[in-house]
């Protein structure tokens, strides 16, 4: 009885996929409550650019590679903002034992985008992240349109190139 | 047998079924699918010169942990089911996972004022001393509840949350009270924004407060000591409450929570009727270029689980993180501090300075400097009277003061790490730690046994860009030690090709050991594939025992020996 309860589960699942053009994409983020790194309240609909595309990376203080790939965006971020007008949201996963850290650090750093907290990865459930850093890209509606996980040097050059993309008006594969 | 060959037939025919008929209806426009899955996989070989032979492995050679998870969501309702697989569990994780099952899933309804949620849920009270239920992965920690969760948002600045339910125990159903049902409840205020007249003040208070209570059955319970048995009175209702509050003055930020809880005897605290207090507190100061933090914490007797008789990391209620540094290379995470639920007291402050491009110290491509100090002692006890032993069985246990800092040092760690671009193509982490580690306490052996492991570590990190799409990425380790497996060395070099590819060979040598067979290389090579949100990655090698700590919750791993496949995914 169990199995068939979940194979009808499943079978729900993916005849909606079949039914419906576009059903893995999302529309619009998740709403989840977040924090400022001062640990004031931010809910995640306030995630907004104006009609211009965001991006929206998950990471942590202790994963080298999200550090890396902040640092590396961090370095060209005021040029890419001048050309593109994109904004850069970074979702912190650390829990309590790191938390009261990330605003220090971020500025201790120099980061100029937006950083989040995420204390128990409500927001990153909601968006299915598995392993950090997991990176996405949302066009000007507020429609995730990439996704990526991991990070290799170079890897910015391609997300901007997709956000250029998107300023002209076309699509991202 | 033949019942489920029907049902799983029965299935498959509707699964062909529904879309036909679905196709032919809007009545589920706008809705979304998404989830994610991970299999981990490993083939164990033998390794006679880490103790790994054939009947170790027990016939067992390949083992592989798994887990997918869908999720639905239409309008304000979403609903989410996760399935995993051990089989069996890969080593280094409880064997009692062992087995199929789906053990979350979940119907939620929420809109502006109300948040429903029935079935298995992850919920963090303020800091987490009283409540806190997540998950993690790569540590084998699921401790969800199973129950009901509201929350409400009667006005702005103000939440309600609300939950009832079991703790997940492996894949233990929920029966006749064997284990015990959570109850808790939380306000939180954002005063900001609940008053107008403060909107834009410069001060920022947030208050918040919760109560979380546990009943387990069982008013009685026998506890063997000294050859004979004890009945000793149990409470079968014990709470944990407590408050916070969030102070922020335009660059600085004060938080501080406090939690207590009543008389809890369990196992962990070898069933001693002491009440449990925590406090932490954080005052950071942080501008553009600089970040301040000072953080400390003190508990006493704080373990809160949902079954007195479990002692390792299942239905654990609350969280007590430790607020020691969080390390990442091989080297300096070697020795990683795990919280003592029965006491402890630490202080921990880390500075974080960005010089610019350009000036005096920061040179032509700047430069990030980050400085971090913790300890951690243990607590002060004083005994009863002069008939009882601290922390004697079936008594109040000890008397211990408000912040009463013990003698011992369970751990030390002054570190400091420096991060510089070197032209376009350069770019180097440098990094120097000394730790003190309490091997004795921390890894709860007998005192004397081990004694504590004063390490200093060196690590350089060197990334060069060979190409604007292929980096180089090197490590060079040290850790220099006189005490427990001598000194060690590592090394790693990393390729990677963006977007997609990775490769990478690592090597761990235990050169300064004082036994001369027990000097070994620990050599893992690695490869990976990443498209889009899907990443393949295999690695093969002999990997040393150690210990996984993600937030001071840690999880021994034995040393093992063969190929790793890992397969991650989200859509």
């Amino acid at each position: 009885m169990k199995t068939l309860r979940i194979f009808l589960f499943l079978a729900f699942i993916s005849s909606c996929a079949l039914a419906q053009e576009g059903v893995f994409t999302y529309k619009k983020l998740p709403t989840v409550s977040l924090k400022t790194v001062k640990g004031l309240p931010y809910s995640s609909d306030s995630i907004t650019n104006n009609g211009k595309p965001i991006i929206l990376s998950f990471w942590a203080t202790w994963c080298k590679p999200c550090v890396r790939e902040l640092t590396t965006i961090s370095d060209v971020y005021d040029d890419w903002v001048t050309e593109t007008g994109v904004k850069l949201y970074a979702i912190s996963v650390d829990d309590s034992r790191s938390m009261t850290l990330v605003g220090p650090m971020v500025n201790g750093k120099g980061w100029d985008f937006t950083v989040l907290l995420d204390p128990n990865s409500d927001f990153k459930r909601a968006m299915n992240v598995g392993p950090i850093p997991h990176t996405f890209l949302l066009n000007g509606k507020g429609e995730v349109v990439f996704q990526h996980t991991s990070f290799a040097e170079g890897d910015e050059l391609n997300l901007i190139e997709m956000v250029r993309k998107l300023n002209r008006g076309e699509e991202v594969k | 047998m033949n019942k489920r060959i029907y049902c799983f037939l029965g299935a498959i025919s509707l699964l062909l079924l529904v879309p036909v008929v679905v196709r032919s209806q809007d009545l589920l426009k706008g809705s979304e699918v998404h989830g994610s899955m991970q299999a981990d996989a490993t083939y164990y070989l033998t390794d006679p010169k880490t103790g790994i032979t054939d009947t170790t492995l027990a016939g067992k050679l390949i083992r592989m942990n798994a887990f997918t998870e869908v999720n639905y969501s239409l309008g304000n309702f979403t609903a989410g089911m996760r399935f995993e697989a051990y089989l069996p569990p890969l080593t280094g994780y409880d064997a009692q996972y062992n087995g199929v099952g789906v053990p979350y899933w979940y119907v939620n309804y929420k809109n502006d004022f109300i948040d429903v949620t029935a079935g298995n849920f992850y919920e963090q009270f303020g800091y987490g001393m009283m409540l806190r239920t997540y998950q993690e992965w790569t540590l084998g920690f699921d401790n969800s509840l199973r129950g009901l969760r509201v929350k409400v948002m009667p006005a702005k600045g103000i939440t309600f949350k609300g939950v009832y339910g079991v703790q997940r125990y492996y894949w233990d159903a929920y029966k006749d009270y064997n284990r015990g049902i959570v109850k808790g409840f939380d306000a939180d205020f954002y005063l900001n924004d609940i008053f107008t007249s403060l909107n834009d003040a410069k001060v920022k208070l947030t208050l918040g407060g919760s109560f979380v209570s546990d009943y387990q059955q069982g008013a009685t319970k026998d506890i063997p000591y000294n050859g004979q048995l004890l009945a000793l009175k149990m409470p079968e209702n014990v709470s944990n409450y407590g408050g916070r509050f969030n102070l922020n003055i335009g660059d600085f930020n004060w938080f501080t929570e406090y939690a207590h809880k009543i008389n809890d005897p369990s196992a962990l605290n070898n069933y001693i009727y002491k009440t449990g207090d925590g406090l932490f507190t954080n005052l950071s100061f942080s501008k553009p270029g600089l970040g301040i933090s000072l953080m400390s914490k003190w508990i006493d007797n704080m373990s809160y689980k949902s079954d007195r008789s479990i002692t390792n990391n299942m239905v654990s209620i609350n969280y007590l993180p430790s607020i020691t540094k969080e390390h990442s290379y091989a080297l300096s995470s070697m020795y990683p501090y795990n919280t003592q639920p029965n006491g402890e007291v630490g202080i921990s402050g880390t500075v974080t300075i960005h010089l610019p491009k350009n000036s005096a110290l920061g040179g032509k491509t700047g430069m990030s400097i980050a400085a971090n100090f913790s300890q951690v002692n243990g607590i002060k006890r004083t005994a009863l009277n002069d008939t009882t032993l601290v922390g004697q069985i079936g008594t109040l246990g000890y008397t211990s003061g408000f912040y009463a800092v013990g003698g011992d040092v369970y751990y030390q760690d002054a570190n400091i790490e420096v991060t510089k671009k070197f032209g376009k193509k350069w770019k180097g982490i440098f990094s120097y730690l000394y730790q003190t580690y309490n091997k004795d306490v921390i890894e709860s052996h007998a005192p004397g046994d081990y004694g504590t492991i004063y390490s200093q570590i060196g690590i350089a990190d060197i990334a060069w860009n060979i190409t604007k799409k292929h980096t180089l990425r090197w490590e060079v380790q040290g850790l220099w030690t006189k005490q427990d497996k001598g000194s060690w060395v590592a090394g790693l070099v990393e390729l990677t090709i963006s977007p997609a590819w990775f490769v990478s060979v690592m090597d761990q040598y235990n050169y300064g050991n004082s036994d001369p067979e027990l000097r070994l290389n620990y050599y893992t090579i690695s490869a990976g594939y990443t498209n889009h949100s899907t990443r393949i990655a295999m690695s093969y090698g002999r990997q040393r025992e150690g210990i996984i700590c993600v937030g001071g919750v840690c999880r021994y791993v034995p040393a093992t020996n063969g190929l790793t496949l890992t397969v991650t995914s989200s859509f």
